[in-house]
């Protein structure tokens, strides 16, 4: 157990000190929402009718932005070759990597939601909520994400492909956390789609490791 | 692969006799609909198309998790060979799909439920094409792709679920479901045979694609044989 709390520090360390990484990608999410009501006109009705959709499909981008992260310098160096020596398997050694890219990136595009909310202008009573659902959300990104990240790490043009690869397996994670979010601001019960998007983050965080793993395990050999 | 090449030209004989045969019974045995008149002829391509767009991933599976099994090298082979096909049913139950929607909906294509799942499925095909083409090493990109398979027929229902949730505009299910079809039999013949020629079609396809890759296999190998042969006589010129 200690193992892994060594190994998601030793990646959090990381991921502050080397810089860049977390800047980019809530810079990216800042850029994206700004850019959206530039090319669909100020309408202030319609922005906050296309909210949820704008800051989770913003929120899946900025998120796939980082994802080279999570294997790849780690892969280029050796470091995974020792990690796949060490006493952790490489099931939860990946889980720990993903769990460090949420614990990174994740949850501070999901505290950024909020700020974005208001140029959207997102009614305010909701905000907390709206910040529950994309911390529900975020673990079914990191996960999916990392199998995506972990397919790819010997592929050319290995950035384009992981979005081909990774963006449809989003989907049921992106129509949940709309859905969650939308049924904030209309008639609808906002715990049946809250309690799906958990259940598929929890499945994510079970399954997705194993997937990775071996992913990575053919490519070490 | 010699009984695959005595096999071949007949299952493809069978497979046109067939479509021909689903063909006629669509053009001039079934009647048209009484809503949407002779336009619900497209249904006898649409309706096979979409079958096999999800039967061919079906079969992909199955490859994949035959290689990552029992690793027979076979199992690669039907993976990689059935992927473009796949992909190619999915485009053409979208397409004649799309065609069919804009006389009876009104537009060529609506965020309905069913064709949004079929779409995220042909980019699942797109992203298993993709990813097998951009690694070089083909033992590697064999075994990911499958990987990728895997993790996509896991992900397939709950995207379909997922898309469900809006409210569908589609109709649903009416061939495959309890309590019998819901369609007259005057129509459900011809979709039928059209459904089987269609299946033919597709062992026809499959079997071809999967000679010319192992083919392809036998020529690299081949080339390498050589290559190493030629180096091999080299070193000794060289030494002189």
């Amino acid at each position: 157990m200690s193992a892994i709390w060594t190994l998601v520090a030793r990646d959090l360390r990381l991921a502050v000190r080397q810089g860049g990484a977390v800047g980019t990608a809530l810079g990216f999410y800042m850029i994206v929402v700004a850019l959206l009501p530039l090319g669909l006109g100020p309408d202030l009705n319609l922005l906050s009718r296309i909210a949820p959709g704008i800051l989770w499909i913003a929120l899946l981008l900025s998120a796939l932005l980082s994802l080279g992260r999570v294997f790849e310098s780690d892969f280029e160096d050796g470091t995974l070759d020792i990690l796949a020596l060490g006493p952790l398997p490489l099931e939860l050694v990946a889980g720990a990597k993903a769990f460090a890219h949420w614990v990174s990136t994740g949850i501070p595009l999901a505290l950024l939601a909020p700020v974005l909310g208001i140029l959207l202008n997102l009614d305010l009573e909701i905000y907390p909520a709206l910040v529950a659902t994309m911390l529900a959300g975020t673990p079914a990104v990191s996960f999916i994400g990392a199998v995506g990240a972990a397919l790819t790490l010997r592929a050319r043009r290995g950035g384009l492909l992981v979005a081909l690869l990774v963006l449809p397996l989003y989907v049921p994670t992106l129509v949940f956390g709309v859905a969650a979010i939308g049924s904030l601001l209309g008639p609808e019960g906002f715990l049946a789609p809250f309690l799906m998007l958990i259940a598929i983050s929890l499945g994510a965080v079970v399954l997705a490791p194993f997937a990775a793993a071996a992913a990575l395990r053919a490519q070490m050999q | 692969m010699t009984l695959s090449g005595w096999v071949l030209p007949w299952v493809s004989a069978l497979a046109a006799a067939i479509i021909a045969y689903g063909l006629y019974l669509a053009f001039f045995v079934a009647p048209p609909d009484y809503l949407q008149g002779e336009i619900a002829r497209i249904m006898f391509v649409h309706v096979p198309s979409a079958w096999l767009a999800m039967g061919c991933y079906a079969v992909i599976a199955a490859s994949s998790f035959g290689l990552l099994v029992f690793r027979h090298p076979l199992a690669d082979v039907s993976a990689k060979a059935a992927a473009p096909i796949g992909a190619a049913f999915t485009f053409l139950a979208l397409f004649t799909g799309s065609l069919w929607g804009k006389p009876a909906w009104g537009t060529y294509w609506v965020w309905d439920a069913r064709l949004t799942s079929v779409l995220i499925l042909f980019f699942l095909y797109l992203g298993l094409i993709a990813l097998r083409s951009s690694i070089e090493d083909e033992t590697l990109a064999s075994k990911l792709t499958a990987i990728l398979a895997l993790v996509g027929i896991v992900m397939l229902p709950i995207i379909k679920f997922s898309v469900e949730w809006a409210n569908t505009l589609h109709q649903p299910a009416s061939v495959l479901k309890i309590g019998g079809p819901t369609i007259h039999p005057s129509i459900l013949t011809p979709l039928l045979v059209m459904g089987a020629g269609f299946l033919v079609l597709f062992i026809a396809l499959h079997l071809k694609a999967m000679r010319n890759e192992i083919m392809r296999r036998r020529v690299k190998a081949l080339q390498l044989a050589e290559v190493a042969r030629a180096q091999a006589g080299q070193v000794p010129a060289a030494a002189e």
